[in-house]
């Protein structure tokens, strides 16, 4: 297109933005977006200042949340690295929420904003409404006044209760946060109606039932023995959601607490897919903005300036150093997701026989039919184990290798050639499995017939220990517990080989 | 379709309620940091914020998590010359890679401080809280000044309260005589020249269109704050600080001199400071002296008073100045000293201060020392004096001043 022609059609120039300007944009990258269908929740997009967007990053993203000191010290810790210029803001924040909430801010360019309609409210928002684990965990469409409920519920103990006693329970919460999922049984969608109403209902059916007289009366035989036979073992089966099994089983907690610790464990349950969909999440962000926005510079709707803005921070987001680079942190969620999903891209258009021998099902297929399908029914886990190609191996330069704790050199198992493509690939999608990430503690038998103690069971895998945090975690349940909380180390093949035991102060 | 909302204008303090739990749950930390700063902060440097510290281990927050050890695999980008096989020594400690993409919270088990910075009211606070301060004399110290509100002409915006209609009235006539009086001239011509009574009629109504009042009219009385008349304050500080002043009693000393300054500048505008320390002889010295210089020798008080008023006569009229005096000892005096230090207080340096306090550290509370027996006779309503142990015991000796010069 010559430089004439696409004069005419920009829609703007240079860096300055207006609000008539952000909706053409939204419009036109709305439109593209179409035609590739995406399929969103209809987007909200607020424009904030940039101290917003560090109260924004305080409360975990979401736009209201209870208070909590710890969001303070998050606050604080933002605030400070801002000012000193340490770390700068996000571009960006998006919630999963429907209508989808996106953060754009002020001080950004047009560009910028652009740079952040596409990826936030094209990506993320598609993602968001599209994947298995956004549909199945979490509630879009309530999430909000379900927080607002929250907040106030909240409120409200802290009026009666006093801030120290609720502080005290939502801080032993959130130490076990990470234990609140339910994650093979899904969860009853939220409504902060219903949500009040059922509150109610239960205080007040606790509060008719009672009745002393229950208590003093002989119990047949048959109870007895069913009794006996629950005594064996409770619960049934091990339990790995720890804070629905306080909430439902405390045999101290006063019904506000119990309320306290559902609403943790609902957040928690609302931010567990985006712990396993980070690669996936952010691939499919950046990788729309990226065709979203280069579809418009085809059709001559932004300039170059506007699109070497673009590159810039593209470029910026997708690095990868590699492990010897002093700024390396682990991979780039940002640069994997991206690649692999432009890679997918390449091996639907444009196969080589390596493709073809590794991707037979995809490959000469349309692109857009193969990625939406993996955007909708994959994990990070499970999508790298079943796309990352060994042109990406080689051109990450994946190596893996393995720390036993019993020798004293790390051994290179694996690296991007012929024999090591599968064991590379293999090794990268288990360091995506959340039980790497999150240790593996269930709640194995509840005393409750004896002395009301808890016993928990740590499956140690490969000889990994827990930090010493663990031991102030179990103080903290037993807080909740209100009695004797243990826990054993069980390693498979050599039984318990550890036990902490923690009583309520 | 999207919605496009400007909330640049809502509250920008969301996360004050968390900021403020959060200074509350470690305040027993964050004032060992704030007693280090005015340890070392000048006394009329001290109401502003200050950067304070928390062991980052004091603040973190417990979860499960997996540790080092045991065996595990890692993936990494960024390979240059391994081959499988190849064994590498392991880093000792610290560094490399954690584990992968869960790198977060591992390796970072320092004993580092979380530092952040108190805002000045924050600060303050704090300070304020070691003194036992109350309520009431913290409103009177802690706010930053005293406003007025004076008249200050009018302007084109405001809010309706302020409307001044009279104002408005007269700008929307002038207006309206300034933008019709052309057209009214040009209907007359057109009257007077028999024009046809389309066109007149046209202009009529352009003549009427022209609005009674439009918002260019409006004008709003104008209110502008100012500080409150204020004058000049003299504050002598006195003390002793023979080799019986430890620093312990230096540090009460700085935070009752502090709670004073803060007080004056409070309610004058121009606060000056007189540092006059004594042994067996006084001088006047720099703040820094005052409060570091180790001294020894032994202890006259009748010397300070003397030299104060020395200063007073030669810089400081009364006529121009509120004198106020700080006396800090730890009561030792010999001889005649006490009496006729108490006398010459009496005579001729009460009269011309707006207020004196003595505030007395020994060494042990049961005590009378020689010095407060003999002030002890002194009655007048500017003197006043106290025996102070810890800081809580600070405020009390000032009470009576806050309570009688902030209402």
């Amino acid at each position: 297109m010559t430089a004439a022609k696409r004069g005419k059609t920009v829609l703007s120039q240079g860096g300055d933005w207006n609000f008539e300007l952000l909706q053409r944009y939204d419009k036109e990258i709305g439109i593209i977006a179409k035609e590739y269908g995406l399929d969103t929740y209809p987007n909200q997009i607020e424009v904030i200042a940039s101290e917003q967007m560090l109260d924004a990053y305080a409360s975990v993203g979401l736009p209201i949340s209870y208070s909590h000191w710890s969001y303070g010290k998050e606050f604080i810790q933002n605030e400070e690295a801002y000012r000193r210029g340490m770390r700068g803001l996000a571009y960006e924040l998006v919630i999963n929420s429907d209508p989808c909430i996106a953060y754009l801010m002020e001080d950004n360019s047009m560009p910028m904003q652009a740079l952040v309609i596409a990826h936030a409210c094209y990506g993320h928002n598609s993602f968001f409404k599209g994947n298995y684990l956004f549909k199945q965990w979490t509630s879009a469409d309530a999430i909000v006044d379900y927080m607002v409920f929250a907040r106030k519920y909240i409120f409200d103990c802290e009026q009666r209760y006093g801030e120290d006693r609720v502080e005290e329970t939502i801080d032993a919460c959130h130490a076990l946060m990470d234990h609140g999922v339910d994650r093979f049984h899904r969860p009853s969608p939220l409504s902060a109606e219903d949500e009040l109403h059922r509150q109610h209902e239960r205080e007040e059916h606790a509060w008719k039932q009672y009745d002393d007289i229950w208590r003093t009366l002989p119990q047949k035989a048959a109870d007895k023995t069913r009794a006996k036979s629950k005594m064996r073992s409770f619960p049934p089966e091990p339990q790995e959601n720890l804070l629905y099994f306080i909430e439902k089983y405390s045999p101290t907690l006063e019904p506000w607490q119990r309320e306290i610790v559902r609403i943790v464990r609902k957040l928690a349950q609302y931010f567990y897919p985006q712990g396993l969909t980070k690669v996936m999440n952010e691939g499919w962000a950046t990788f729309w903005h990226y065709t979203l926005l280069n579809t418009m510079y085809d059709r001559g709707l932004v300039d170059d300036g506007f699109m070497f803005e673009i590159l810039q921070s593209h470029t910026n987001v997708v690095m990868q150093p590699g492990f010897d680079h002093p700024g390396y942190s682990g991979i780039n969620p940002y640069a994997l997701g991206f690649a692999m999903m432009r890679d997918i891209r390449r091996i639907c258009e444009e196969p080589d026989d390596e493709d073809r021998a590794w991707f037979p099902d995809i490959v000469d297929k349309d692109w857009r039919e193969v990625l939406d399908f993996a955007m909708r029914n994959y994990k990070d886990e499970s999508f790298i184990a079943q796309y990352l190609s060994p042109k990406l191996i080689r051109e990450f330069h994946l190596f893996a290798i393995a720390d036993k704790h019993k020798e004293d050199h790390l051994r290179v198992e694996a690296i991007h050639n012929e024999a090591g493509y599968r064991e590379v690939r293999r090794m990268l999608s288990k360091q995506y499995n959340r039980d790497v990430l999150i240790p593996d503690i269930q709640i194995l038998r509840y005393e409750h017939m004896g002395d009301r103690s808890l016993v928990l069971r740590y499956n140690r895998l490969r000889e990994r220990p827990l930090t010493d945090d663990a031991t102030e975690v179990l103080k903290h349940l037993s807080r909740l517990w209100g009695f004797t909380v243990t826990m054993e180390v069980f390693e498979e093949g050599r039984g318990v080989v550890d036990k902490v035991e923690v009583s309520p102060a | 379709m999207s919605m496009i909302i400007d909330r640049r204008l809502n509250d920008r303090n969301k996360n004050a309620t968390n900021r403020q739990r959060f200074i509350k749950r470690y305040k027993a930390q964050l004032r060992r940091s704030v007693a280090d700063i005015v340890a070392d902060r000048s006394i009329t440097d001290m109401s502003r914020g200050g950067e304070v510290g928390i062991p980052v281990k004091d603040i973190s927050e417990p979860r499960f998590r997996i540790g080092r050890g045991g065996d595990r695999e890692m993936v990494h980008p960024g390979n240059k010359e391994f081959n499988t096989g190849d064994m590498i020594a392991k880093p000792k400690s610290g560094g490399g890679g954690g584990s992968g993409s869960g790198g977060e919270g591992q390796g970072e088990e320092g004993q580092d401080n979380f530092m952040f910075t108190l805002s000045k009211e924050e600060f303050m606070n704090l300070f304020f809280d070691d003194l036992e301060l109350p309520r009431m004399a913290r409103t009177v110290l802690g706010d930053s000044q005293q406003f007025t509100y004076r008249r200050a002409g009018y302007t084109p915006s405001g809010v309706p309260a302020n409307l001044s209609v009279p104002r408005s009235v007269k700008n929307a006539m002038a207006r309206r005589i300034a933008l019709t009086a052309p057209l009214k001239r040009e209907l007359e011509e057109l009257k007077q020249a028999g024009a046809d009574a389309e066109e007149i009629e046209a202009l009529e109504k352009r003549i009427q269109r022209i609005p009674y009042l439009d918002e260019y009219d409006l004008r709003f009385r104008h209110r502008v704050k100012e500080p409150k008349p204020i004058s000049r304050a003299v504050m002598f500080c006195l003390m002793d600080v023979s080799a019986s002043m430890s620093e312990a009693k230096k540090d009460l000393a700085k935070r009752f001199y502090t709670l004073l300054y803060l007080f004056l500048s409070r309610k004058y505008e121009q606060v000056e400071l007189v540092f006059i320390r004594h042994t067996s002889n006084a001088e006047e010295v720099d703040e820094h002296a005052f409060f570091h210089d180790p001294q020894t020798g032994g202890t006259v008080v009748m010397s300070a008073l003397n030299l104060m008023i020395d200063i007073q006569q030669e810089r400081y009229s009364p006529n121009e100045w509120n004198i106020y005096g700080a006396q800090v000892s730890d009561g030792d005096a010999f001889g005649s000293d006490p009496q006729r230090s108490a006398m010459k207080l009496n005579k001729d340096i009460l009269p011309l201060c707006k207020y004196f306090a003595y505030v007395e550290v020994p060494d042990s509370p049961s005590t009378i020392t020689p010095l407060a027996a003999a002030y002890s006779q002194i009655r007048s309503e500017t003197f006043a004096m106290s025996t102070v142990m810890d800081r809580g015991d600070v405020y009390p000796v000032l009470r009576e001043l806050f309570q009688k010069e902030s209402v």
